[in-house]
């Protein structure tokens, strides 16, 4: 820590390896802005970032009511991260609604900036308070403080002509100026960022601007504050960087994947939280010949999606839970008549309708086996939302090379967080796609590439090709409608062998950490940055564990068995209650131990590191108990 | 017939069915690539019970095909479930039997992806309107340039006999030992509140028709519904037999016929004229005048006309084939690729390496 005086008053300054921030207020009070402009200018400084927006899914519940609290947690440091922190080091609670929600997770001494004019007598009793906690004491474990957030910024505005309720809306801005002093952050990027957003509204860019100014003026003239603090740049990986979420990186993905194949992209989709803003996205990427098709439901946006498939072009849909359930019959057909097809699942919490806007990650069954008869499809999770765009090749890669539908597992937490994600220079991305079959000389609908099994793509329009598909069992080779007996056992063997062969074309599972020991925490999905945090800790405190994470999840990489046979133990964390732990005890035998915990939230790294503790302390009484 | 082979760029003296330029149907590219009714028979078995209505469908449709002009491989018939759904295998061209109902979504994704390609979709009463009424109502709003035919029977074949949403009310089937409580709906004021451009119907057994509708319907640029009145001879048979027959089809049935009044009877002695906001069937002769009668304009901008016919039934009135309704509207595809285009004159065409570094960045040395 370095201590040196800042100008104009008595000022230290504290070098922080890093920092986690949490803005809450309410759902109307622009936290989510607030957080992405913070989140952007730690980016472009050159911190490492990790993300987590937490917002409600009532697009406006009743105004400081504890439903409506929506909350951004940023964490920003000058070394590498893989989450963003278990916990704040800062809360900053526009209303008595969000300081009662989330001052749960602030941590004895840890900062406490609240609204001090939202802490009035009806907005406490909203948020279900007795007495005021401003005035009861109970915050005392906290470094309180009250600043007049609403009155000051009114104040700092006056003379714009704007209304009270405009007004009003600004004055997350002043938090967010504030937070940019105590942390040395410029300014001007949220400042252009205002100008370029409200070019049409130059007094309300002005009353951003002021609101912002003010809070940044503020810090530096109370007597409140006697520090600052400053988060040096990350020593990331040389590269060009950018901050990017994972839906983002999805959609990048995709447009990308079509570029490499040589083919268009169609995106057929129905609008569902939290897989929406893949649509919006890709409907901005018309000159790239994507076309977005907003179909009528779930089932005709996955329909589109195989009619584009089977002229020719990458036919992808995306949806979640409650939409991938819908569309399982048209999923199988893909399978029947073995064309490429990306189905896209942003996981939520469920089941039904569940909690919309928050985490979980139990599609993995449902992707699986949620089909009638023996359906294989391969299955692919991004672990962090710079990796979607990867994976979003990925999938496509296999899609394409094997003639499958994919399914690619995402979730709510990877979809809305992000971090720095360095650029891939376009000639390093993955050669990925296939020819049209054009030879009516060797055309058989249902031959098959010896190698992948695949069977040839002949698109309409194609001369001499003319052919039927569809849902009826086919007859090997010939593709004609076939009951068979012996050739549906063939074809479901076929099917199957074909997926499984997979397993030959993927990276085989990496381990992080020593090869063999006493523990592996083997993981999928978005729960990465968690586990390799908690198992970092681990090994440096001397412990015998290593951390594996899966990508493929069907087929698994060839060498998971010998892996997970390499530990005494294997602990596998979800987000779900077992479901990845089930098809590994059915696949291998292997009485793997599960850590499950669904509260529509990612893992700390604090629980993964006690579960694990269990394990490595050899008192292994059940971590879930 | 007038229009039945004649090329969309000259022949078509009712209005504007096509852009001339680019539109691949047409007589001429016909005689060019000269294909004939057994050019469109698959190698496959047909498979439906002796007797069914279906047989005179798949025969029509075959005879149609040449008309066109499009070479097979550009030509994909698409079903879904039911009887009807088996038609794709007995056509040789691109052929897809999808799942129940749901044809039309996988027909408007094709379309999407190549416009040039002539899409048919295949599908039955219940396919259509009951489990897959949804995708119907959306493809035919759209305009996606697909010919819809479909097969009314009034009753599920494949599954053995129950009631279908066309099903008349009371009617007993295997599902339904006490009569129907359903009232059924009717499919072509269905597709025309539907906004489907072009709305027709015809008849199996009325062979000459059914082959002319077909013809029109291919021509029709957009979203085209075809219903076909066809006949279950296993579960429903002689669903429409009251007013189809040979003997009776001619007073019971009026041919519709574009700037023609509406005249049917076997000595043409009989006509629909309009009485306030209803029709009513009235003798010629006797001081009615031909001059009284309704006009049939298929190409009005406005539904009514279309949707009053629409609603016609035996035995308060003739029922009516022929097309009710063929406007011209820009189609989905059309709009879409129009979208594409304009984005790629505006920004030019994607470079994929800045838009990796859209947004902003920042550089680690």
């Amino acid at each position: 820590m370095t201590t040196e005086t800042a100008p104009g008053k008595d000022i230290d300054v504290h070098e922080l390896e890093r920092v986690t921030i949490r803005f809450a207020g309410d759902s109307g009070d622009g936290m989510q802005l607030t957080g992405t402009q913070f989140t952007r200018t730690a980016a472009v400084f050159g911190n490492d970032i990790s993300t987590l927006p937490d917002f409600p899914a009532e697009i406006r519940a009743p105004a400081g009511s504890l439903p409506g609290v929506s909350g951004f947690q940023i964490s920003f440091s000058s070394t590498d991260i893989h989450t963003p922190g278990d916990e704040p080091d800062v809360l900053v609670a526009m209303n008595p609604a969000a300081l009662r929600t989330n001052i749960g997770d602030l941590p004895a001494g840890g900062a406490l900036i609240v609204n001090q004019d939202a802490f009035t007598a009806n907005n406490l009793k909203k948020a279900g308070y007795e007495s005021n906690p401003l005035a009861d004491g109970s915050l005392k474990p906290f470094n309180v403080f009250e600043i007049p957030i609403s009155a000051l910024n009114s104040r700092a505005l006056e003379g714009l002509g704007m209304t009270a309720k405009q007004v009003d809306l600004t004055k997350n801005f002043f938090a967010l100026g504030l937070m940019f002093w105590l942390y040395e952050r410029s300014m001007e990027p949220t400042l252009r960022w205002v100008d370029e957003k409200f070019s049409a509204k130059p007094a309300i860019a002005e009353g951003n601007k002021r609101a912002l100014r003010a809070g940044y003026a503020f810090g530096e003239t109370t007597e409140m504050f006697h520090t600052t603090y400053r988060v040096a740049p990350a020593r990331l990986a040389p590269g060009t960087y950018r901050n990017i979420t994972g839906n983002e990186a999805t959609a990048l993905g995709f447009v990308a994947a079509a570029r490499l194949a040589g083919r268009d992209l169609v995106y057929g989709s129905y609008p569902i939280t939290p897989a929406t803003d893949i649509l919006h996205q890709l409907s901005t990427y018309k000159n790239f010949g994507v076309k977005t098709f907003q179909a009528e439901d779930e089932i005709a946006a996955i329909g589109s999606a195989i009619g584009a498939s089977y002229g020719g072009h990458l036919g992808l849909t995306a949806s979640s839970g409650p939409g991938i359930a819908l569309k399982s019959e048209a999923l199988n057909l893909a399978v029947m008549v073995e064309l490429p097809l990306v189905v896209v699942d942003v996981q939520r919490a469920g089941p039904s309708t569940g909690m919309p806007t928050k985490n979980e990650q139990a599609d993995l069954l449902m992707a699986m086996f949620g089909r009638n008869s023996d359906s294989p499809v391969p299955i692919v999770a991004p672990a962090t939302p710079a990796e979607c765009f990867d994976y979003a090749i990925e999938a496509w890669r296999l899609a394409l090379k094997y003639m499958t539908p994919v399914v690619y597992l995402s979730d709510a937490f990877l979809a809305t967080g992000s971090e720095p994600w360095s650029l891939p220079s376009v000639a390093d991305l993955p050669q990925i796609g296939v020819e049209n079959h054009t030879d009516r000389g060797t055309f058989q609908p249902y031959a098959r590439h010896p190698q992948t099994l695949a069977r040839p793509w002949a698109v309409p329009g194609t001369p001499g090709l003319e052919h039927r598909v569809g849902g009826l069992e086919k007859a090997d080779i010939t593709g004609n409608v076939s009951y068979d007996p012996d050739n549906h056992h063939r074809m479901q063997t076929l099917r199957a062998e074909k997926v499984a062969g997979i397993a030959n074309d993927i990276p085989e599972l990496e381990v992080f950490g020593p090869p063999r020991g006493e523990l592996l925490v083997l993981g999928w999905g978005s729960t990465y940055g968690a586990i390799r945090s908690a198992v970092e800790r681990l090994q440096s405190e001397g412990s015998s564990v290593a951390h594996a994470h899966l990508r493929h999840l069907n087929p698994f990489p060839r060498n998971t068995e010998s892996v997970l046979r390499s530990y005494r133990r294997v602990l596998v964390p979800e987000v779900n209650m077992g479901q990845l732990s089930m098809l590994l005890r059915a696949r291998y035998l292997i009485d793997v131990a599960g850590f499950n915990r669904v509260r529509g939230k990612p893992f700390r790294i604090s629980e993964i590191r006690q579960a694990a503790e269990v394990f490595l302390g050899g008192n292994g009484h059940n971590p879930n108990g | 017939m007038a229009d039945r082979t004649a090329p969309p760029s000259t022949g078509n003296d009712q209005g504007h069915d096509h852009a001339a330029t680019d539109a691949p149907l047409s007589a001429e590219n016909a005689r060019v690539i000269a294909l004939s009714r057994k050019d469109f028979v698959s190698d496959q078995e047909v498979r439906w019970c002796p007797g069914c209505g279906d047989y005179s469908i798949l025969a029509q449709t075959q005879k149609t095909m040449p008309d066109f002009g499009v070479p097979r491989e550009n030509i994909v018939f698409i079903s879904g479930i039911g009887c009807s759904g088996r038609l794709p295998y007995y056509m040789n061209t691109y052929g897809f039997h999808t799942i129940h109902g749901r044809a039309p979504t996988l027909a408007t994704g094709l379309k999407v992806a190549r416009p040039e390609l002539m899409v048919w979709v295949i599908t039955g009463d219940g396919d259509a309107l009951s489990i897959g009424g949804n995708h119907v109502l959306h493809s035919m709003r759209r305009n996606v340039d697909i010919k819809l035919v479909m097969f009314n029977n009034r009753i599920y074949g494949l599954t053995k006999g129950q009631a279908s949403p066309t099903s008349e009310l009371g009617k007993r089937t295997k599902s339904s030992p006490a009569g129907t409580v359903d009232f059924p709906v009717q499919p072509l004021s269905f597709a025309l509140a539907a906004e489907a451009s072009f709305v027709a119907r015809s008849v199996d057994t009325h062979t000459e028709h059914l082959q002319e509708t077909l013809n029109r319907a291919g021509f029709h640029r957009g979203s085209a519904f075809v219903e076909v009145l066809q006949n279950c001879n296993i579960f429903n048979d002689g669903a429409f037999r009251d007013f189809t027959e040979r003997d009776v089809r001619e007073d019971r049935m009026l041919i519709l016929e574009h700037g023609k009044p509406m005249i049917f009877g076997k000595d043409r002695d009989k006509g629909i004229r309009l009485n306030g906001l209803h029709p009513e069937v009235v003798q010629l002769g006797n001081g009615v005048a031909e001059s009284e009668l309704l006009v049939h304009d298929e190409s009005a901008e406005d539904p009514y006309l279309a949707y009053m016919l629409s609603r016609m039934w035996w035995p308060q009135f003739p029922v009516p084939v022929g097309v009710l309704r063929r406007i011209q509207r820009p189609t989905h595809d059309q709009l879409m690729q129009a979208q594409v285009d304009d984005a790629v004159t505006r920004h030019g065409p994607g470079d994929l390496a800045q838009l990796l570094v859209s947004g902003e960045t920042w550089v680690v040395d």
